[in-house]
C-alpha cells in the first residue's frame, strides 16, 4: 500500500470497494478512481492510442490524456474514455482499462511494434496505399480500426435521465480554486444571483493540496452555502461560452441513477473566469513510461489523497514549482534520489532549502531516456549541451519508481478564447493571457497570468528534443516530438495545418498539455518565436460532453413532435399502416388481413374509381384570410385572379415565389366577400403562412387583412367516387345541391355538425371533403361509414391518394416540383391571370431562361413493357445509351384501373415530344423504354368528377 | 444563443426567432417595368456587409412580427431593433 498513515481528505472511516480489469482494490470516500488506483500501487491503467504503449497516471485532473478507462454501472451504462482522474470513487465501481489485447499487462500489437513502423505522422496520407484498389477499405482501414482506438461504445440504450435547466445570474464564476471563491464571496456580497461552478466533486482546486489552508476553504465555503442567492454546482463543467455571455455546463449529478447529468444554460450578467492553469510536461525520450507524472499532480496526491505515488522520487523540473512538489513528497516520506534543473542554476533561495533537505539538485541536465517496463525504475540524466539535448555520452543512470515532470504553467484561456476573447502573448511569464475581452467577463487567478511566476521558456525547455527518440507529446494520440519536425521537414508551416497532419492536439483532451508543447517544437524548427507561429483555435466542448446531456428529455417520443390527424386513432384501429409526412403520420393503407400492400392500394384505388372512397385529409394546411382587402392581398400573392370568384366557389390556387417558381397549391375557397378558406400542402403550411404574412406585414402593410392558421381546427374528411354524392347527400343539411357544382363551398351541417363543405376533386372523381372541427371529426366519419356501407365505402390511405391523383396528372409540390419548375413547366399556364398586372414572381416568368421551349415540362410516362416501374428519381434520356440527362421521373405507380404502370416526368422539352420513346435509367439494369404521353392518363376532359 | 430584442416584446432568446435576409429591400411597385438586370439586382443580390448589417427578423415563435435589426455580422452585436416603416439608425462609430 502507498496510502499514507494520516493526513489528505479522504475519509478513512469510509472504505469503499471497487475492481479494475477484474480485480478488487478499496479506497476511501474522498477518493477519484485515480488517487485509490495509486493508492494500491496500480500505475499501469491504459494502452496508448496507436502504440499500445503501457501508460500510466499524468495528472491528478481535467487535462489527464492517458489514463481512460471504462465505467461500468450495467447495461446500457457502460460510459467509455472516462478520466480516471475525474471519477469519484463510490462503492462498487467497476473500471477497465480499454484498447489491449489480450490483456493490459500483455499487449499483443505492443508486442510487435506494429504501430511504430507505420503510423508515424501524417500516415493515412501516405501509406497503405497498395497492394490493389481496394487495400485501404479491405485490409489497412480494418486492421487500424482493430489496432487504434479508444473505448467501446455502449450497444443498449441510455435507461438514465437527463435534465436540462435555464438559469440567469448577475455573476457566474467559473473554477472554485482560491480565486474564483474569493470572486464568489465579493460576488455575493454585492448582492444578485451567484452560480459558481467547478468540475471537480470538491471546491478548493489548488487549495485542496494546500491542508493549512483548509480551515479558511471550509468557512469560506459555508459562508458561501448559507447565501441563498448562491448556488453552488460541483462537478459542473463549463465546456462552452457563447455570445453575451451565454455559457453552458455539464453538470454530474451525485445520483447517476435518478438523473445522471444535466445541462445548464446560463446567462450572466458577469462571467469570471477562475480556470486555473495546467502544467506542462517536459519532452524526453520515454516521458509517457507509468510512473512519470506531473510534479503538482504528484503533489496533490500527497497532500489532498493522502497517497504517495512513489517511494524514490527524482523529478525533472524547468520551474520553480518542481521544488515544492518534490519537498512535499519528501515531506511525506519519499526519499528524493535526484532534481534535474533543466536550467542553468535554480534560484539560491530553493537550492539552499534543498541543501537543507539534502536533496541532490543537478544543474543544466536533462533527461536521455528512462528505463523500465510496465512501470519506470530509472532514467539516464544527463548534462544540457549547446542545443539543449541533454548528452547521451556523458549520461548517469538514477534508480526511481516515480519522475516528476515540472514544466511550467499554462493558463487556462478555453472560454475566454470561445468567447472571442483576444489573447496576447506575455513574454516574462511565457504564456498566453486573456487581453481584450468582447464580453461583460473577467479573468482571475492562474488564468490571468496571477500568481505565476516564470521559469524556463517552452522553447529552451523543448530545445533538442525533436530529436529524441518517443518523446512524447501528445500522449493520447501517440504524438511525439519527431513527429511535429517531420510535419515541418514535409513543408507544414501553419500551426493549424501540423496540428491535422499530426493529430496534435485533436484527441478528446484537445491538446490540454500538448499544445504549448507543440508550438514551440514548431517555433523551434522554423526559428519562429511562439507567437509568430500562432495558436490553435479553441473550441467547445473544453471537454467531452456527453450526447446525453445534449439531448436531455428530448429523445424517443419527445425526440421530435408526433402530428396525430383527428381520425389518427381510428386508423390504428383499422391496422392502417402508417408513413411520416414531415411530422405528422399518416395513414398509408388499410390492408385487409393477410394483404399485401399492393393488394391493398389496388382494391382501394379501385373502390374510388367505381364507388366510393374515404380519406383523412386532416393534415392539409388551412390558412383564413378575412378582411375587407382579402381578396385583394391574395390577388398580389397567388397566380390566379380572384377578385371575380364568387362567393361559395373554389379555385385551385398557385403560389410562386418572387424568382418564378411554383413553392405551393392548394384550393381556395370564397366564404363571404371578404373571407376565403386557403388551404395549403401538408408540408407547406408553415412556410406558407409565413411568407404569407411577410407580404402583408412588410410589404403590403395599407391592406386590411388577418390570417390564421386553422390546420389543426378543422378535420378534413374526403368522399371522393361516383357513390359519394349518395352516401352524403342524406347527412347533410341546409345545403342547395341545386347550386353545388364542381368547385363550390358551402356552409352546411353534415350528420349534425356545422361544417364547410367542399366539392373539390384530388383523385378525378366526384368528390367532396367536409371540413369540421376536428373533436367532431370521428363522429362524422363514423357516420359516413355507416351511410357508405351500402355502397361498399372503402378508407384508403396517402399511397392510393397518390395513385389516383397521378392517374390524373395532378401534381404534388415537391414531388413534381423541386423549386425550379414554372407554373408554365407544370402545365398551369391556364392558372395565371392573364390580366393581372402583378402577383409574386409574375416578373421572373417573362425573364428569357424562363421562355426557352427545351425547358422542363411535365409530361405522362407510359413504360413500354407495360409491366415495369422506372425508379422515381431516374434520369430521363433520350436513347438507351445516351449520357445526357433531359429530365427526371418525378412519380411512378402501379395503375389498377389502367392495368399498367404509369409515371410522370420532367422532360425537356417534353410537351413537344408526345408520342417519343425516352428511357430511364436504371441503378441495375439496362435503361427502360417509356413513351412520352399526356400527363392525365385518365378521363382528360374531366366528366367523372362533374358527374 | 442571441439575446434579441423584439420592439414589440422586448428581449427574448433567439430560437424564438427567424433571420429573414437583409432589409430596407422595397419590392418594386411595378415590376413590369423593370429590366431584367434590375429585376435581378432585386431578386438575388445582397450587400453580405462584412460589419454593419441592416437585416430582418420575425419574432416567429413569439408575437409573429416582421421587424428590423442593426447587427454586426462580425461580432453579432445587435446595435438596435427597430420596427418597420422606421428609419434606419446609423451603426455606431
Amino acid at each position: 500500500m502507498t496510502r499514507l498513515a494520516t493526513g489528505g481528505r479522504i475519509d478513512r472511516t469510509r472504505p469503499l470497494r471497487f475492481s479494475f480489469d477484474g480485480r478488487d482494490y478499496t479506497g476511501f470516500a474522498g477518493d477519484t478512481l485515480a488517487s485509490a488506483l495509486l493508492a494500491n500501487g496500480v500505475h499501469l491503467v491504459g494502452r496508448s492510442f496507436k502504440y499500445h504503449r503501457p501508460r500510466g497516471i499524468l495528472s491528478a485532473g481535467v487535462e489527464e490524456p492517458n489514463a481512460l478507462v471504462e465505467i461500468d454501472r450495467g447495461v446500457g451504462r457502460r460510459e467509455p474514455n472516462a478520466r480516471a482522474t475525474m471519477v469519484p470513487l463510490v462503492e462498487g465501481l467497476v473500471a477497465r482499462s480499454q484498447n489491449r489485447w489480450p490483456s493490459l499487462r500483455f499487449d499483443l500489437a505492443a508486442l510487435a511494434g506494429l504501430g511504430s513502423a507505420v503510423l508515424g505522422a501524417g500516415f493515412y496520407y501516405k501509406t497503405f496505399l497498395g497492394p490493389g484498389r481496394d487495400a485501404w477499405h479491405k485490409r489497412w482501414e480494418p486492421l487500424i480500426r482493430r489496432m487504434a482506438g479508444l473505448g467501446r461504445a455502449p450497444e443498449a440504450a441510455d435507461p438514465d435521465r437527463y435534465g436540462n435547466r435555464y438559469a440567469h445570474a448577475e455573476v457566474l464564476v467559473v473554477g472554485a480554486g482560491p480565486a474564483g471563491i474569493a470572486a464568489a464571496l465579493e460576488a455575493a456580497a454585492a448582492g444578485g444571483r451567484v452560480i459558481l461552478c467547478d468540475e471537480q466533486a470538491e471546491f478548493g482546486g489548488s487549495l485542496l493540496a494546500e491542508p493549512r489552508a483548509w480551515p479558511q476553504l471550509a468557512a469560506d465555503m459555508a459562508a458561501l452555502s448559507a447565501n441563498p442567492a448562491v448556488t453552488l454546482l460541483p462537478r459542473t463543467t463549463a465546456f462552452s461560452y457563447g455570445l453575451q455571455n451565454f455559457v453552458a455546463l455539464a453538470q454530474v449529478l451525485e445520483q447517476p441513477n435518478d438523473l445522471r447529468e444535466r445541462l445548464w444554460q446560463v446567462r450572466a450578467q458577469r462571467v469570471v473566469l477562475a480556470t486555473g492553469a495546467l502544467e506542462r510536461p517536459i519532452p524526453f525520450s520515454g516521458n509517457d513510461r507509468p510512473g512519470v507524472m506531473l510534479a503538482d499532480a504528484a503533489r496533490h496526491y500527497a497532500q489532498r489523497w493522502g497517497v504517495l505515488p512513489g517511494r524514490n522520487v527524482a523529478a525533472v523540473v524547468a520551474h520553480d514549482t518542481g521544488y515544492a512538489a518534490t519537498f512535499a513528497l519528501q515531506d511525506a516520506g519519499a526519499v528524493i534520489a535526484a532534481v534535474l534543473e533543466m536550467r542553468e542554476a535554480a534560484p539560491a533561495a530553493l537550492l539552499a532549502e534543498a541543501a537543507r533537505r539534502g536533496v541532490r539538485v543537478l544543474a543544466n541536465h536533462g533527461v536521455v531516456g528512462t528505463r523500465g517496463g510496465l512501470r519506470i525504475s530509472g532514467l539516464l540524466a544527463a548534462p544540457r549541451g549547446a542545443d539543449g539535448a541533454p548528452d547521451a555520452a556523458r549520461a548517469t543512470p538514477i534508480a526511481c519508481d516515480l519522475l516528476l515532470m515540472a514544466g511550467g504553467w499554462t493558463p487556462s484561456v478555453h472560454l475566454f478564447s470561445q468567447a472571442r476573447g483576444m489573447l496576447r502573448w506575455d513574454a516574462a511569464l511565457d504564456a498566453f493571457l486573456p487581453g481584450e475581452a468582447r464580453e461583460a467577463v473577467t479573468c482571475v487567478g492562474a488564468c490571468a497570468g496571477e500568481g505565476l511566476a516564470p521559469g524556463l521558456p517552452v522553447t529552451q525547455m523543448a530545445a533538442g528534443s525533436a530529436r529524441a527518440p518517443k518523446a512524447f507529446i501528445d500522449q493520447q494520440n501517440d504524438v511525439t516530438t519527431r513527429d511535429i519536425a517531420l510535419a515541418v521537414r514535409e513543408g507544414f508551416r501553419s500551426i493549424e495545418h501540423v496540428k491535422r497532419y499530426t493529430t496534435n492536439g485533436m484527441a478528446t483532451d484537445q491538446g490540454k498539455t500538448s499544445n504549448m508543447l507543440g508550438l514551440a517544437l514548431v517555433a523551434g524548427e522554423l526559428g519562429r518565436s511562439v507567437p509568430e507561429v500562432g495558436l490553435t483555435t479553441f473550441r467547445a466542448p473544453y471537454t467531452p460532453t456527453s450526447f446525453g446531456a445534449f439531448a436531455g428529455r428530448h429523445r424517443g417520443l419527445q425526440f421530435d413532435p408526433v402530428r396525430a390527424a383527428p381520425l389518427h386513432d381510428w386508423a390504428v384501429q383499422q391496422g392502417a399502416v402508417f408513413e411520416p409526412v414531415g411530422q405528422w403520420q399518416r395513414a398509408r393503407y388499410f390492408p385487409h388481413a393477410g394483404e399485401e400492400m399492393r393488394a391493398a392500394v389496388d382494391r382501394e384505388c379501385l373502390a374510388v374509381r367505381e364507388s366510393v372512397g374515404i380519406f383523412d385529409a386532416s393534415t392539409l394546411g388551412k390558412i383564413e384570410v378575412v378582411g375587407p382587402d382579402a381578396a385583394l392581398f391574395l390577388e398580389r400573392c397567388y397566380v390566379n385572379a380572384w377578385q371575380k370568384l364568387g362567393i361559395g366557389r373554389c379555385r385551385y390556387g398557385l403560389l410562386l415565389r418572387e424568382d418564378g417558381f411554383i413553392y405551393d397549391d392548394g384550393v381556395v375557397g370564397r366564404l363571404a366577400a371578404d373571407r376565403f378558406h386557403v388551404t395549403t400542402t401538408t408540408g407547406g403550411a408553415a412556410r406558407v403562412l409565413h411568407m404569407l404574412e411577410d407580404y402583408r406585414q412588410t410589404e403590403f402593410p395599407e391592406l386590411h387583412v388577418w390570417l390564421t392558421s386553422t390546420t389543426e381546427h378543422w378535420g378534413v374528411i374526403a368522399l371522393q367516387g361516383p357513390r359519394a354524392r349518395d352516401v352524403l347527400a342524406p347527412l347533410v343539411a341546409g345545403l342547395d345541391w341545386a347550386d353545388f357544382p364542381h368547385m363550390a363551398v358551402a356552409e352546411c351541417r353534415v350528420a349534425g355538425i356545422a361544417a364547410r363543405l367542399f366539392r373539390v376533386s384530388f383523385s378525378g372523381e366526384l368528390g367532396f371533403e367536409v371540413n369540421v372541427p376536428a373533436s367532431q371529426a370521428p363522429a362524422v366519419w363514423q357516420a359516413l361509414m355507416q351511410a357508405g356501407a351500402a355502397h361498399g365505402i372503402t378508407p384508403y390511405g396517402t399511397e392510393a391518394m397518390h395513385v389516383l391523383r397521378a392517374e390524373k396528372g395532378f401534381i404534388i409540390v415537391g414531388q413534381e416540383t423541386d423549386g425550379t419548375v414554372t407554373p408554365d413547366d407544370a402545365g398551369l399556364t391556364w392558372l395565371v391571370g392573364k390580366a393581372k398586372p402583378d402577383f409574386i414572381g409574375k416578373r421572373s416568368l417573362t425573364r428569357p431562361e424562363m421562355l426557352r421551349a427545351d425547358r422542363r415540362q411535365l409530361v405522362g410516362l407510359r413504360p413500354h413493357d407495360g409491366r415495369n416501374l422506372p425508379d422515381e428519381g431516374a434520369q430521363l434520356i433520350a436513347t438507351a445509351t445516351s449520357r445526357e440527362a433531359e429530365g427526371h421521373v418525378t412519380s411512378a405507380y402501379r395503375s389498377a384501373s389502367l392495368g399498367h404502370p404509369i409515371a410522370l416526368g420532367l422532360l425537356a422539352g417534353g410537351r413537344a415530344r408526345l408520342g417519343d420513346t425516352v428511357f430511364a435509367t436504371s441503378l441495375n439494369g439496362a435503361p427502360m423504354a417509356l413513351e412520352v404521353v399526356a400527363p392525365c392518363f385518365l378521363d382528360p376532359k374531366g366528366d367523372r368528377l362533374r358527374g | 444563443m442571441l439575446m434579441i430584442d423584439c420592439p414589440w416584446c422586448g428581449a427574448r432568446a433567439e430560437l424564438e426567432f427567424r433571420h429573414c435576409g437583409e432589409a430596407h429591400l422595397l419590392r418594386p411597385a411595378d415590376p413590369a417595368t423593370l429590366s431584367d438586370a434590375q429585376w435581378a439586382d432585386y431578386l438575388a443580390f445582397r450587400d453580405n456587409a462584412r460589419g454593419w448589417a441592416r437585416e430582418r427578423w420575425r419574432h416567429v415563435h413569439g408575437c409573429g412580427r416582421f421587424f428590423n435589426a442593426l447587427r454586426h455580422t462580425q461580432t453579432d452585436r445587435f446595435a438596435a431593433t427597430y420596427k418597420p416603416g422606421q428609419a434606419w439608425p446609423e451603426p455606431p462609430a
